[in-house]
């Protein structure tokens, strides 16, 4: 296997791995005990934004649809509200972040988000399988969504022909792939699942897609009268808006030229340590401003946040420089890149591999500092690669 | 789940409409919307504002606190569970309720006497100020005045045990039910006395009650044995008991010892429960969410269960008060421990530390 020999999780002996755990889990352990008002403020202060954005977006499109400039400010600000919600909020709040602060009403066991998919279904499909397995080629079925095929490694099928094709779709359509995915076909053909489970699954998304459906698509259009096609359309719209971006940061997670991914036998009794350096080539971040951080619920830090899927977002930008620290340290590489790069990698691995064979992408080399950033203590590296 | 408020009372018309607007909010509430105007329009939450802060003791106070919806009502003796953000962080803690249940201005409070090391008391005791707002649980416990009473009553209690009884006598007095009242308290001095001050001067106001302070500091510690000298009639009297662990043990022992149980009323400790042996099949589980399967034993409950088989659960108070362990139950039949009653799926939460499986039942936790 050509990856095995790259891979610089395999450079690295059982000390080293052990000594790299230790060193992580003290980065997450002194940003959990400094948790404190600052941190709620802020969740807090965002939820709200997102309320009244929301509010008046909706308010905007009631009441002046008919209006052009009225529609496409309305639009714009629903469609900002849904992504606000759906990633710095929900994503992030579903995952616990946030459950220290022991408040019932901003907690991953009561939260529910404005999409397709059912909260207990993301959970289970998203924290659970995705975030234990990451990169796991079989196991973790984010790998290529069980649609597509993005590592050379998973098995061509004359299907994947029409990847491209479909990937397309499923960038406008992605609340609805992301509501179905925890079904998990494969589990229900090989007969995993009971039919009881699978009967209240598919109740669930039922309910949720009815209530879903019928506040964008029936009630505010009727609330706006005579005008109900334009706020109809400015709903679809802005629903289609989010699709694009969630399906565009959530596809550079991991898919980038840059991550590794990773066979069962690879991980089969993986240390602590071992599963952070799984966690940390297997995500790629996305370098940008700090308003685009926000944007993407501060899932441009997809390393830190696989890292620490538990830690409140809003910290993971202090912690980034500490993950470098210790990437530089053992020779790991931190894999960032600008969007367009990121985004281009995976649109054409998903148009490459819809064929057969092709091979791994290079990958990049460990870490350096760039010249704008703090010099490094160059004496006690232990270099991974050859 | 995590632990929370008790939901408010609410009108029927009030509920009916926000269950309509909810078509628009989804899924979110129309009360997250409506707490953007005023953070009180929520009912999510039953919340109250501490009005005012009363010191009774060096290290004891009492919260008194005006619930943002109409007070439920409670019977005296019972407590609380009261939360309230420290850091960011939302604890709870449960208080004895001091005040008479039908308070004239609507207000109820709590009497907390400083723990070293407590989470929550030195907060109520030295840092709460008025217009903070705390969270209010359901209020819970058995302890209160029976139907029907004996006229003639006795008190027994000693240091912070004498909240439930506070409560209790404030409600006698208003019902002008303090026709003979012995009460023999425990206390490390007289200026160290919880309620001191008022209960003197409600003895003063009150022939028929009698109070008789130990002061623990010079005379020696109360036993039932000197029930007799103290209250020779005692045997006649229902009583009420409220103190320390060792001290309810003693004095259950005297009652029980003369067959007089049945007119000895005390706060309940509820056993720990759940971790096996007791009745019932026991069962399989299936934990849908953290994909984990277990057995349980007879008289294990669900979490216990899920624990043994590695699944992270959340849980509190592990005695079926919090709430914070409930999950979904899909599927199958469990048996409350507590009760030994069965419940059969239709799809409502159930606590996992007070119930066990009856036969395979599957949870979304």
């Amino acid at each position: 296997m050509p990856s095995a020999d790259t891979n610089p999780l395999h450079r690295l002996t059982v000390e080293q791995l052990e000594d790299l755990g230790k060193k992580f889990e003290d980065i997450g352990q002194q940003v959990r005990v400094d948790l404190g008002d600052s941190d709620a403020r802020y969740i807090r202060s965002i939820i709200q934004f997102h309320r009244r954005l929301a509010a008046m977006s909706r308010v905007v499109l009631v009441l002046g649809s008919r209006w052009k400039p009225a529609w496409v400010l309305g639009t714009a600000g629903l469609s900002v509200a849904k992504i606000v919600e759906n990633m710095e909020i929900g994503h992030n709040v579903l995952h616990g972040q946030w459950d220290w602060m022991n408040d019932p009403n901003i907690h991953s066991s009561t939260w529910d988000w404005d999409t397709a998919s059912p909260a207990a279904a993301w959970k289970h499909s998203h924290n659970f399988v995705h975030h234990t397995y990451t990169n796991v080629i079989g196991k973790d079925k984010d790998v290529g969504y069980e649609i597509m095929r993005v590592d050379p490694r998973q098995q061509w099928h004359p299907l994947f022909l029409f990847q491209p094709i479909y990937n397309v779709l499923l960038m406008a359509l992605f609340e609805w792939g992301v509501a179905v995915h925890d079904l998990d076909f494969d589990k229900i053909r090989k007969g995993e699942k009971s039919k009881a489970q699978v009967r209240d699954e598919l109740k669930a998304i039922g309910i949720k897609a009815r209530r879903q459906i019928l506040k964008d698509y029936v009630a505010y259009p009727a609330l706006s009268g005579r005008h109900w096609r334009q706020t109809l359309w400015a709903d679809v719209t802005a629903n289609i808006v989010r699709n694009f971006w969630s399906n565009a940061i959530i596809f550079c997670g991991h898919f980038p030229d840059q991550t590794y991914m990773f066979t069962e036998d690879e991980v089969a009794d993986e240390s602590r340590g071992a599963w952070y350096v799984r966690q940390l080539i297997g995500a790629a971040n996305i370098d940008g401003s700090d308003f685009f951080h926000f944007m993407s619920g501060n899932l441009s830090f997809q390393v830190e946040h696989h890292l620490y899927p538990d830690l409140p977002s809003s910290r993971y930008k202090e912690i980034a420089p500490r993950v470098k620290e210790v990437c530089e340290k053992y020779g790991l590489p931190y894999n960032t890149g600008p969007f367009r790069k990121q985004w281009g990698n995976v649109q054409r691995t998903i148009i490459r591999l819809a064929f057969p064979g092709g091979e791994s992408r290079p990958k990049p080399g460990p870490y350096v500092r760039s010249d704008d950033e703090m010099p490094a203590p160059k004496d006690d590296r232990v270099p991974a690669f050859p | 789940m995590v632990e929370t408020s008790a939901r408010p009372e609410i009108s029927t018309a009030r509920r009916r409409a926000l269950r309509l607007a909810r078509a628009l909010t989804t899924p979110l509430l129309p009360d997250d919307y409506l707490a953007l105007i005023n953070p009180k329009w929520s009912t999510r939450e039953l919340t109250g504002t501490i009005v005012r802060i009363r010191r009774e003791t060096a290290d004891a106070a009492t919260v008194v606190i005006k619930p943002d919806f109409p007070w439920p009502g409670h019977v005296s003796g019972q407590y609380l569970r009261i939360g309230m953000e420290v850091n960011g962080i939302r604890r709870w803690r449960a208080y004895t309720i001091t005040s008479d249940p039908s308070h004239p201005e609507g207000v109820l409070s709590i009497t907390v006497k400083y723990t070293e090391g407590g989470r929550m008391s030195p907060i109520f005791v030295r840092q709460a100020q008025p217009g903070q707002v705390v969270f209010l649980g359901e209020v819970e416990g058995t302890f209160g005045i029976p139907v029907p009473c004996r006229p003639k009553m006795l008190f027994l209690s000693a240091g912070s045990g004498i909240t439930p009884i506070m409560s209790m006598l404030r409600e006698l007095e208003r019902r002008d039910a303090l026709a003979d009242a012995v009460h023999v308290h425990s206390s490390r001095d007289a200026e160290d006395m919880i309620f001191g001050g008022m209960l003197r001067r409600l003895a003063k106001r009150h022939e028929g009650y009698q109070l008789c302070e130990i002061h623990t500091s010079r005379d020696p510690r109360f036993s039932p044995d000197q029930l007799d000298r103290l209250c020779p009639d005692w045997r006649d009297r229902e009583t009420f008991l409220s103190g320390p662990r060792k001290m309810i043990d003693a004095v259950r022992e005297c009652f029980e010892g003369d067959g007089l149980d049945g007119q000895l009323h005390t706060e309940r400790f509820q056993p720990v429960i759940g971790t096996g042996g007791g009745e019932g099949s026991g069962g399989t589980v299936h934990l849908r969410v953290s994909d984990c399967d277990t057995e349980c034993e007879p008289g294990m409950s669900i979490l216990v269960g899920g624990e043994n088989a590695g699944a992270k659960l959340m849980f509190g108070c592990r005695m079926g008060i919090c709430h914070t362990c409930v999950g979904r139950l899909r599927e199958g039949t469990v048996r409350d421990l507590r009760t030994g009653e069965l419940t059969q799926a239709s799809g409502q939460m159930v606590r996992v530390c007070i119930n066990a499986p009856e036969g395979h039942v599957e949870v979304d936790l």
